[in-house]
């Protein structure tokens, strides 16, 4: 076990786990802040996307031992226009359906909308393309990001 | 500079003393060795142990064709839809970084290093269909300053010693299985010497295709 200082949603924290404990983990049993998902547990699915240092990143992999910057979830993105448009967004498409993916959902679109504000169709296949989503929402989330980008201008 | 190299290469049947005098002078590397260079056949047989390192899986995996890098040493393409993005790091969303970090995460089985991100599409060191490109193409493209970061033969030399993404091919890490990634089929210090070797004897290439 060690002590890990951390700084969550602009809140710093203190948690004292064992060094390989994925950051999922400290997120959802030591914090409690349980809007990030547990999907695939191999990065394969994007349910647990965070952002680390301003990337996305997949939490569910990702030991403790080696997170390197400031972390923001899913319950702290909409501190930010971007995630406050992004959130905004996906209200008014009706994106979700069962939900689960939506968080990591959510923080993909962020990512990609603040490096590229003005995204192609291309641009969010090849970003969102990491992100499943089982109830196949992909068309409304196209579309709410488009709307975010609007929103945003 | 290959050009050059190929069609003087007949004038080395005249003997190891005046290969080593075209060596060390026509292929413009002499300066930054600090020994004599080797026959062409040492360096040339030490190029072959250095391809067999370079199109191992942990070296080639990144060093694709493609608009992906691959995994695995099946080096089948990488799983979750990773692209090559415009930097070789992925794109917004799904960067390399998304899941590579500074160090191997052997709790999870993913591996990682520094600066973790794909080769130059200048080094594809496969063909589109996977297929390792053979000695003789690797090694031009290796040896082309255009295409290689401007590197000469002691810069390549240095690259094969220090750099941390190469040296992580001796260092990768375990699978999510736990199981140990394998590694080049040489050593590291077997790698730099076949380097030097090759270095010292002016970056030859084998000819053909």
């Amino acid at each position: 076990m060690a002590i890990y200082k951390l700084t969550v949603n602009g809140q710093r924290k203190e948690v004292n786990v064992d060094p390989s404990t994925p950051l999922l983990w400290v997120l959802r049993e030591e914090l409690k802040m349980t809007g990030t998902k547990y999907g695939c547990g191999i990065s394969a699915c994007g349910a647990c996307t965070v952002h680390v240092d301003g990337v996305a990143t997949r939490s569910c992999v990702l030991p403790i031992s080696l997170v390197g910057g400031p972390i923001i979830t899913i319950e702290g993105v909409a501190q930010d226009p971007v995630g406050r448009a992004v959130q905004d967004a996906w209200v008014d498409k009706d994106v979700v359906q069962c939900g689960y993916c939506q968080s990591g959902q959510i923080m993909s679109a962020v990512a990609l909308l603040k490096a590229t504000p003005k995204p192609t169709d291309t641009n969010i296949e090849e970003s969102m393309g990491g992100n499943l989503c089982r109830c196949a929402t992909y068309v409304r989330i196209r579309e709410a990001i488009k709307s975010a980008s609007q929103q945003l201008k | 500079m290959l050009r050059h190299r190929t069609a003087l290469v007949p004038s080395l049947f005249i003997g190891l003393l005046a290969t080593r005098m075209f060596v060390g002078g026509a292929f413009g590397y002499g300066g930054d060795v600090k020994h004599a260079p080797d026959s062409l056949a040492d360096g040339l047989a030490a190029w072959e142990q250095i391809y067999s390192v370079l199109t191992s899986p942990r070296c080639i995996n990144c060093h694709t064709a493609t608009n992906y890098p691959q995994q695995g040493d099946d080096r089948h393409r990488h799983f979750a839809n990773v692209i090559r993005g415009p930097e070789g790091k992925g794109v917004p969303g799904l960067n390399c970084l998304s899941c590579h970090h500074e160090a191997n995460a052997d709790s999870t089985g993913v591996p990682g290093g520094p600066d973790w991100h794909l080769a130059p599409l200048s080094m594809q060191w496969q063909d589109r269909n996977d297929k390792p490109l053979s000695s003789a193409a690797v090694c031009r493209s290796v040896t082309d300053r255009s295409k290689n970061e401007n590197m000469d033969g002691s810069a390549l030399l240095k690259h094969h010693q220090e750099a941390e993404l190469v040296l992580w091919a001796w260092h990768p890490g375990v699978r999510p299985d736990g199981t140990a990634r394998t590694t080049p089929p040489l050593t590291h210090a077997q790698f730099v010497t076949a380097t030097r070797t090759w270095v010292q004897a002016g970056t030859p290439c084998p000819k053909g295709k």
